[in-house]
């Protein structure tokens, strides 16, 4: 980090004062008052981007470490539906990605009656499992080449000393294998959690209410373009900017 | 062949997706995307190379302008950035012909396109080739300006010619999300491959058959340019030592 004295230089203030000026100005001269009629919405916009980056990235690290094991040390078939899932992931647009799952199954489900008459039918109804689905699947292709990259990084004669002291397999995977996989690539993993941050606005084309979503709303309802378009800038930079203190406390804890 | 696919149950889909029905809609979609990628593309290794210079030789204030460019570009949504830049891409445009005199204009898709996301791909390359310069020896570009080269010279002749080895991964990334990112146009209303497949399904209502289709079009993109990098890596790398055995 930069500290105060990197700060304090004489071009560095002069271009805090035209930045502080340039923050006035757009203080008074842009128009703010649909502050308030619209701040609820955008709580709770807020939150939805929250919670679906949070369990999408969760969800989809999980289904990663199979994954990437898969692809680093299974026999042939497993890898290689593992490689062809990543590839296909990574191959495509994301975009695409969720309007096939929403569109396409979201078409397909009503033809089945069992499906209809099942507890899930209310659910399934919903614009949001398919955003949490598409966004897990989508971390989950990334992150499993990532992670066959990890599992075959970790040093051998660590594993094969685990071996020699009679360890079963599992608890060797568990206690050494992946903590040492999952130290190396921490940095990687912010990255794309701030790429998966990214992509959560796609989500608002299928009618997900979420941060972006509410913004396009008080585009459509008052024609001011581009005040709410910066202020998500900057709400998306603040969560970015959280995301990356997270993880670097994380590599150092 | 129309008995194979009669065989397949897929008769409907092939005539739906035949040349003379949607098909040609996807494929001008395909067209489309892939020009507004080469041109983004493009913009966007202009802007890096010359970012990538200005943040390595430039003065203090270059300097700090191109690290706000670069991080705050990395940190906001595509999709914001190109809704942001696209309005204010036509907003200046329309002040500019109405200062000459002209009525509003109507802005070309594919010029808009290529302008927003080269901006956005422009951050990315400046990084990517920021790393590449940085790692060719000093020793090299000192030699040259002893010779008495001129900046640009050395530029053509030492700089580029040997970063590009090192920058060639990340630039075929680059290269990738930037057909990738073709897709967010979509959401302005650009009739690139996504919308047209979106429009084609939701009026023919095969929508598997259609979103399928052009995810395989894209996947077969995605996979010709890893090819078309692999041998582009092989020629840049030519006459150094061989990277087999290491890590991979």
């Amino acid at each position: 980090m930069t500290g105060l004295k990197d700060l304090m230089q004489p071009h560095r203030i002069v271009m805090m004062l035209v930045f502080a000026a340039l923050v006035i100005w757009c203080a008074f001269a842009l128009r703010w008052d649909w502050i308030p009629k619209y701040a609820p919405l955008a709580l709770e916009g807020l939150w939805t981007t929250i919670w679906i980056l949070a369990v999408s990235t969760v969800l989809g690290f999980l289904l990663a470490v199979p994954l990437g094991l898969a692809q680093a040390v299974g026999p042939w078939y497993l890898s290689i539906p593992a490689r062809t899932f990543c590839t296909i992931i990574r191959g495509t647009p994301l975009l695409l990605q969720i309007w096939l799952l929403y569109y396409g199954l979201g078409s397909l489900f009503p033809q089945f009656p069992w499906i209809r008459s099942s507890e899930l039918w209310p659910y399934l109804r919903q614009a949001w499992p398919y955003a949490v689905l598409a966004l897990t699947l989508s971390y989950a292709g990334y992150e499993g080449e990532v992670m066959r990259g990890a599992f075959s990084g970790v040093a051998k004669g660590q594993l094969e000393a685990a071996k020699s002291f009679g360890m079963p397999r599992f608890t060797m995977f568990r206690r050494i294998w992946l903590p040492q996989a999952v130290r190396n690539v921490l940095p990687t993993l912010g990255g794309e959690t701030i790429l998966q941050l990214k992509a959560t606005p796609l989500v608002a084309t299928i009618t997900v209410m979420e941060i972006y979503a509410v913004s396009s709303r008080v585009r459509a309802d008052t024609f001011i373009v581009y005040e709410p378009l910066l202020l998500l800038a900057l709400v998306y930079m603040a969560i970015a900017g959280m995301i990356a203190f997270a993880f670097r406390r994380f590599e150092k804890g | 062949m129309t008995g194979l696919f009669e065989l397949l149950g897929l008769g409907a889909s092939a005539e739906l997706l035949s040349l003379s029905g949607w098909g040609g809609n996807l494929l001008r979609g395909l067209a489309n995307s892939l020009q507004i990628a080469f041109g983004a593309f493009g913009l966007g290794l202009v802007i890096g190379l010359f970012g990538a210079y200005g943040k390595l030789y430039g003065g203090k204030v270059t300097r700090d302008l191109l690290a706000i460019y670069t991080t705050v570009i990395r940190a906001v949504p595509e999709l914001v950035l190109i809704l942001i830049l696209y309005y204010v891409g036509s907003d200046i445009i329309n002040k500019i012909s109405e200062g000459l005199g002209g009525g509003r204009v109507e802005i070309n898709g594919v010029a808009a396109g290529i302008w927003v996301l080269g901006v956005v791909q422009g951050a990315y390359a400046t990084e990517v080739l920021r790393g590449a310069i940085k790692a060719v020896p000093v020793g090299q570009i000192e030699a040259a300006k002893s010779y008495g080269m001129p900046a640009f010279m050395i530029m053509r002749r030492v700089t580029i010619p040997a970063m590009m080895s090192f920058a060639v991964p990340g630039l075929a990334n680059l290269w990738l999300i930037a057909t990738k990112d073709t897709a967010l146009l979509a959401v302005v209303g650009f009739n690139e491959l996504t919308l047209e497949t979106r429009q084609a399904a939701s009026s023919t209502r095969a929508y598997f058959t259609f979103f399928l289709a052009a995810g395989f079009l894209y996947l077969m993109v995605t996979l010709c340019s890893g090819a078309v990098f692999a041998r582009i890596e092989k020629w840049a790398r030519r006459g150094q030592p061989s990277l087999k055995g290491g890590t991979r």
